[in-house]
């Protein structure tokens, strides 16, 4: 009697092992390749900064986490706010904003227009959708500024048209930075929401108009409400590469409009402090943490309450 | 004109769908119908013969390609659903998932902009007249099939719709739920006073609770009449063979008189049956009788009844199906109640004969 326990004890600790064994690639992924940079990361931060970048190891400093938020004078050694950065910062925030408000704007009647389509026809659409994927991200961001330059393809036709006498400047501006991300992540906003519209019953669409509310009243009252995880989705998808973007205001926006990716690669590059380049990678998981939680958790909240 | 205007009037409304190449459907052709203030009107008919297609352009989700559409006088058929005082209770109650029970029933009043405190009691009202004042807060995922059905019902009737339209509503319940609301329905219309067009297949369920019946097939309309018009006096071979069970016999029209013709059936007999307006011009005709128009008795000896071999008796509970093959090789079924001492002892083989009650037979007119 007691052996048979013993056997079946051995036996369940043997599959045990090797349930662990089995789940080894998934730990291995998470521990090695997610969470122990993110550690690394957090350590750098906190060291002290090498004369030719890198960091000295296992020597401890708060310096890059100070100046994040402020700056030494370098004669008077008088401390004040590291207004640069936080023109940065504000600048991330707002840009990855309007991109997501823009690309929603535009990906959600984009993705109706596709989910409306006869069952056969929507992969096509969806395909076109994805050709520009196909396409490096510095090769279509060259493509944008080709267009918006002052001599670019738009300032010629409106020059030659006599709309203009001289050209927009365009290129080097906030403006064009915001362009070029809503068109290089449009589609991550179509996609997700294009999902969820698939999915939507029309038939309560049609209950909607049945019951006396117009067209608008239709898309607010019941189509938005019924795509929200899908436009949650989208603006997380759009919101979390916006504000970490690096090509795009590197080329559109020229050295004056950084944004938080440029101003990370600066400090790894020219500017050799790496301990500040990793409390800023860090400062921006957590803005993006924070504004996905506050985000989602309002969403949803808005989503139950509907209608009151 | 306000006054004896029909309640909904279609006048020649044909409906074609333009599929993706050259081929049309036409799902409806040529139908007119005018259904009456406060009438339960059910277009009864198979899948795909129009019925639906029909109540989607009084519901203003398609619009006709020609023909009109009047409520009470005015021609709607042009108008967007949002703008038309119908309303629709859907296939699968179409509930918001999004919203409450009483938010579900309060939406179209909502959208015309009612007072809020005028919608309060409206929903109250409403929730009382489809009994589900306790689950008014629920989600409507949380609640049973036969709770979304009262919900959806309610739902339509709160904005007072002149017309309310109801696309199969019951085809999704069970066996017993749908005989309750049945009953429920026929309430509710009489309660509420309001016109009602009621889609199904279901001919039980047309005939149960109507009070006209239009039959439809292949986007037309057949036979409109009261359901006892319709069961007993079919005028064509698809109404009579769609609506309850039947007995088809052939035979030969002789004199007619008035709405009354003999006929030399080629079974046998020579009986009188009651005729439509317009005849069939060859003088060889169909006739119908009901099962339960007719009498079996042992032996097949009397002169002037059908006679034949009975095949099989199938047991009902109430009664009892008794399937003959006449002498001329045609089928024939007769049904029986099960009252206590008639039971007719016949056996599967023997020979038999069937009696056709006075006038109940039918010429067909086609």
């Amino acid at each position: 009697m007691s052996n048979a326990e013993a056997v079946a004890k051995k036996f369940r600790e043997r599959d045990i092992f090797g349930r662990w064994l089995l789940s080894f690639p998934a730990l291995f992924v998470i521990f090695i390749a997610a969470v122990g940079p993110l550690f690394v990361m957090l350590l750098y931060s906190f060291m002290v900064k090498g004369d030719y970048g890198d960091v000295k190891y296992w020597q401890f400093s708060g310096d890059g986490w100070f100046s994040v938020f402020f700056q030494r004078d370098i004669f008077d050694d008088t401390v004040s706010v590291a207004d640069a950065h936080l023109l940065i910062l504000w600048r991330s925030i707002r840009l990855a904003a309007m991109t997501t408000v823009l690309t929603l704007f535009f990906g959600f009647p984009t993705a109706y227009f596709i989910a409306t389509r006869p069952e056969g026809k929507r992969e096509l659409w969806l395909f076109l959708i994805t050709i520009p994927f196909w396409t490096n991200i510095l090769i279509r961001t060259f493509a944008i500024q080709e267009t918006i330059r002052n001599e670019g393809v738009f300032n010629t036709v409106l020059m030659k048209l006599g709309i203009i006498s001289s050209p927009i400047q365009i290129m080097f501006t906030d403006t064009a930075v915001l362009l070029g991300m809503v068109y290089v992540y449009l589609p991550l906003m179509v996609l997700p929401v294009y999902a969820s519209l698939e999915k939507l019953d029309f038939r309560l669409v049609e209950a909607g108009y049945d019951l006396y509310a117009p067209r608008l009243q239709v898309l607010w009252r019941i189509i938005l409400p019924l795509t929200k995880p899908g436009i949650i989705a989208g603006s997380i998808l759009v919101f979390i590469p916006a504000i970490g973007a690096y090509v795009t205001p590197r080329v559109l926006g020229g050295g004056k409009n950084m944004m938080l990716g440029n101003l990370i690669e600066l400090q790894f590059g020219q500017g050799r402090n790496w301990p500040l380049g990793a409390a800023l990678s860090i400062t921006l998981m957590i803005i993006v943490t924070v504004a996905l939680l506050f985000y989602v958790r309002n969403a949803s909240k808005s989503g139950a309450g509907h209608g009151h | 004109m306000a006054s004896v205007a029909s309640a909904i009037d279609a006048r020649g409304v044909s409906k074609v769908f333009r599929g993706a190449g050259q081929d049309e459907v036409r799902a409806l052709d040529h139908v007119s119908v005018a259904i009456r203030e406060n009438e339960f009107f059910t277009l009864l008919g198979p899948s795909g013969c129009g019925k639906t297609t029909l109540l989607r352009l009084i519901a203003g989700f398609d619009f006709p390609t020609e023909g009109e559409i009047l409520l009470y006088g005015d021609d709607i058929a042009m108008l967007p659903p949002y703008k038309r005082p119908v309303n629709t209770v859907f296939q699968n109650y179409a509930l918001f998932p999004h919203m409450t029970v009483a938010q579900n029933i309060g939406f179209g009043l909502e959208m015309l902009g009612k007072p809020k405190d005028e919608i309060a009691g409206r929903v109250a009202e409403m929730l009382r007249l489809v009994r589900m004042e306790e689950l008014k807060d629920r989600r409507t995922s949380q609640i049973s099939g036969g709770q979304q059905q009262r919900v959806a019902l309610a739902r339509a009737l709160a904005p007072r719709p002149k017309v309310l339209l109801l696309d199969e509503p019951l085809s999704a319940l069970d066996y017993k739920l749908r005989k309750d609301m049945q009953i429920e329905l026929k309430r509710l219309q009489h309660e509420t006073g309001i016109t009602f067009i009621f889609v199904t297949h279901d001919q039980e369920e047309a005939l149960t609770m109507s009070d006209r019946i239009a039959v439809m097939s292949k986007g037309r309309i057949l036979q409109i009449g009261s359901p006892r018009d319709i069961y007993e006096r079919p005028a064509e071979r698809f109404v009579a063979n769609f609506i309850g069970e039947t007995n088809m016999l052939k035979g030969k029209l002789g004199k007619v008189s008035k709405d009354l013709a003999d006929v030399t059936l080629h079974a046998g007999p020579k009986l009188k049956a009651t005729v439509p307006e317009t005849l069939p011009a060859s003088g060889e005709v169909t006739v119908v009788i009901r099962p339960e128009h007719a009498r079996i008795a042992p032996g097949g000896k009397t002169a002037g009844l059908l006679k034949g071999e009975l095949e099989n008796i199938v047991f009902f509970g109430t009664d009892t199906h008794f399937h003959v093959k006449l002498n001329d090789g045609s089928p024939f079924i007769v049904r029986q109640q099960n009252a206590s001492s008639e039971a007719p002892g016949l056996s599967i083989g023997s020979q038999v004969s069937i009696a056709v009650a006075e006038n109940s037979a039918r010429v067909l007119k086609d």
